[in-house]
């Protein structure tokens, strides 16, 4: 690179007129205007990676190389750069949208996690401005009228009893839609492209109408219970129940777990199942060791697709479930409605927010994995 | 699977030489040849029609009759859409024949599952498995035997030792280069120990200098194992090198199968000769049992012309190297029926060059010369006599 002919302290002086600044950053970063976005929402470990400059000035002082200097990631990312490629928009324009996209996506994430440590007025809703710790206290602890602590199970019962149910939508759509994917994925491409808009009809119209249109199948006098009767089953009470509550938990996440499945299939060469054949493999085994191998990384995403919002539902276990098994969306709904015990709400909120976090890195960590696995990350 | 039973009058449709024109018979009978041979694959009969995307029936494989022997390195040639990739998928078990069967030795393989079949392929994509290590991508067809792991582990050593890639087992077949997943690919279906491999334009995906490279490995390989190789390729130079026996495909069926040498040197229409080789088109007519006359000049004909009557209109098929330019008066020409004509271009091709030359009637001749040459002799416009080497032979 051309920086070993300089002094090396042209790469870290942060003068944005030095050559080797300009050449490594282009290199580095040249589709940073494209890739901006993404990476501000990842940035905070990329930072972590990147040389802090006097730490590497030192390094380099004393190991006496001529390794070419990276620029700090800031000026990676936006750094002034008269080099632009003729046709390519200068990077610092993708600036206002990053800012904006971190004030939509970090905003209110931050606000609720603030919330959470703060206290509650002694009148109304919203927050005292004021430390504590209560939001989190009553999630697993009741104090009586003398001040007395106890232990509560109550809301981790709730949280218990959304994962159950969120759990059961998630096996059910992951079941139902892996055929739906295989299918899909080896018709050919003129129809995969209509399956795939079929899929996502639902996605057309709002989810609560939707919801509503349950109600009416589901109703006492819906469809399915004249046909029920019609075939001298008998009425059967559906909605309002948990059934009912998961039937509408499954319709909407079905999509989400089709797609992914179905997008790690599209790319999916079929001869290879042919030469599992060739060698001897029956069809179990083509199934187990080749295909599912294959949807891996697709099954992985579709389980957090499907897990991760079927655990703070609200619709469906309130207009379909009747609200009769509490789950954490309604008990946060709550908290900020009737209760008027915001930082309770704010608590509860902060707690799915780090059991998703977890539950999205580790699913991440077994889709990159398998995707590694498959030789397409390599 | 009852070959006591089946009668053995009829001889076989395509055994050798021309088979095009064979009469469909209603009794479906067995090469007698091929009974006796252990692992011999015979095709007998077999018919596969596709509609096509117009709605339009094609016959893929059209009353298709075949004798391969044992250990043979055999070659389906033929140009694309010419069936002998659906034939070889029939035999693997990747397609279905409308009609007819296949046996190799004695056992009728055509109605199993491909699982069951004692055929292995290698494909034209490789078809490796991406997830899986080299060493195990070898090992796969073992484990479905469920072969001890000891064995499984020494069986693909041996494989990969085989085709030179003893130390890549750990590796991932994206790290590997194409010519070497093809010899992964071609480790796999032998470590089955098949009774046939199939290879599927196995060699097409390669570049040049690796695809003669190959060439030779397989050869080599087929030679150390004895096994039958059924081989499919449009590259009529890879055929010719490559094959103990060739057949060459054409709409759906062999126009004609032999040796290399059978193929070159006596093709049996003008489909086959045009396919193989360049090869020069001149109208002809014949005038003696063995003669036939080119632009007024009479030649000696080979026993393609025996068929014929006198008098009739035939094309004479010379290969390039078979024609010799002299300059004109030279006394390599004296006594013999030469040609005449005027060279028109030269193509400089390396180790020689090509010359076209028209002839006084108007025809255009194709041939090659070979250094030292005289440089003034394929000037063009430059008056020249051809001399043809061997007799001439005729093809519809």
């Amino acid at each position: 690179m051309m920086s070993d002919s300089k002094p090396p302290t042209m790469a870290i002086d942060g003068r944005d007129n030095s050559d080797n600044v300009i050449n490594s950053a282009s290199g580095t970063d040249s589709a940073a205007v494209m890739t901006a976005a993404a990476a501000a929402t990842s940035g905070l470990s990329r930072s972590q990676k990147l040389q802090n400059p006097q730490e590497s000035q030192e390094s380099r002082e004393s190991q006496k190389s001529q390794k070419p200097q990276k620029p700090p990631w800031y000026k990676r990312m936006f750094g002034a750069d008269r080099k632009v490629k003729p046709g390519m928009l200068h990077r610092i324009w993708a600036l206002p949208s990053i800012v904006l996209g971190l004030m939509f996506t970090l905003g209110p994430v931050c606000v609720i996690v603030a919330f959470s440590f703060m206290s509650r007025p002694d009148v109304g809703g919203g927050v005292k401005y004021q430390f504590s710790l209560d939001g989190y206290k009553k999630l697993l602890f009741r104090e009586d009228f003398f001040g007395n602590s106890y232990f509560d199970g109550r809301y981790l019962q709730v949280f218990w009893t959304s994962l159950w149910m969120a759990l059961v939508t998630t096996a059910v759509c992951v079941a139902l839609a892996f055929p739906i994917a295989l299918w899909i994925s080896m018709r050919s491409a003129k129809a995969q492209r209509i399956l795939v808009m079929l899929v996502t009809i639902p996605f057309w119209t709002n989810l609560i109408v939707r919801t509503y249109a349950w109600m009416l199948i589901l109703n006492d006098n819906g469809p399915i219970n004249q046909f029920t009767q019609r075939l001298g089953m008998g009425a059967h009470e559906l909605l309002y129940t948990p059934v009912a509550s998961l039937i509408g938990l499954i319709y909407t996440f079905l999509p989400f777990a089709v797609l992914p499945m179905y997008s790690a299939l599209a790319g999916f060469d079929f001869r290879l199942v042919e030469a599992a054949y060739d060698l001897g493999a029956t069809r179990g085994v083509v199934m187990r060791r080749i295909i599912l191998r294959a949807a891996r990384p697709g099954i992985a995403s579709g389980i957090a697709l499907c897990l991760i919002p079927a655990f703070g539902a609200y619709v469906q276990p309130v207009l379909l479930g009747g609200g009769r098994v509490l789950m954490v969306g309604n008990l946060i709904s709550s908290q900020f409605s009737e209760a008027r015990n915001w930082p309770f709400g704010s608590a509860i909120s902060t707690v799915i927010l780090v059991i998703t976090l977890l539950a999205a890195l580790i699913a991440s960590a077994v889709g990159n994995r398998s995707a590694r696995k498959a030789g397409i990350a390599s | 699977m009852n070959p006591q039973t089946t009668p053995v009058t009829k001889p076989p449709v395509a055994a050798s030489g021309a088979s095009a024109g064979a009469a469909p018979s209603a009794v479906i009978s067995r090469d007698p040849a091929v009974e006796r041979r252990e692992s011999g694959l015979t095709i007998n009969r077999a018919r596969k029609t596709f509609i096509s995307a117009e709605g339009k029936q094609v016959k893929a494989i059209d009353d298709v009759s075949l004798a391969i022997n044992s250990g043979e390195f055999f070659i389906m040639l033929g140009p694309s859409g010419c069936g002998k990739t659906t034939l070889l998928r029939s035999i693997g078990g990747m397609e279905t024949l409308d009609a007819g069967e296949i046996y190799i030795g004695n056992q009728r393989i055509d109605q199993l599952p491909p699982y069951e079949r004692p055929v292995n392929t290698v494909f034209q994509s490789y078809a490796l498995f991406p997830h899986m290590s080299v060493a195990d991508n070898v090992a796969f067809g073992l484990e479905m035997e469920k072969k001890p792991k000891s064995e499984i582990r020494s069986t693909v050593a041996d494989m990969l030792d085989l085709v030179h890639l003893a130390d890549m087992g750990a590796r991932r077949p994206s790290q590997l280069s194409g010519g070497q997943q093809q010899r992964v690919a071609l480790a796999r279906a032998l470590a089955k120990k098949p009774k046939v491999l199939l290879l599927d334009e196995s060699l097409s995906a390669l570049d040049f200098k690796l695809r003669r490279q190959m060439q030779t490995e397989l050869k080599r390989i087929q030679r150390e194992t004895g096994i039958t190789f059924i081989f499919v390729t449009h590259d009529q130079e890879e055929a010719l090198s490559m094959g103990d026996r060739i057949a060459v495909f054409h709409n759906g069926r062999p126009e004609q199968v032999g040796t290399p040498e059978e193929i070159y040197d006596k093709p049996v229409d003008r489909f086959v000769a045009d396919f193989i080789g360049d090869i020069n088109f001149l109208s002809a007519t014949k005038t003696g049992p063995n003669e036939v006359s080119i632009a007024g000049q009479r030649f000696n004909a080979d026993s393609s012309v025996l068929s014929h009557a006198v008098g009739e209109d035939l094309t004479a098929a010379i290969r390039p190297e078979r024609i010799d330019v002299v300059p004109q008066g030279s006394p390599v020409a004296a006594g013999r029926p030469t040609l005449t004509g005027t060279v028109t271009d030269a193509m400089f091709m390396g180790f020689d060059t090509r010359v076209h030359i028209t002839l006084e009637d108007g025809q255009t001749v194709m041939t090659r010369v070979a250094p030292p040459f005289d440089a003034e002799l394929i000037k063009p416009a430059s008056r020249v006599q051809l001399v043809i080497d061997g007799l001439v032979r005729v093809v519809e």
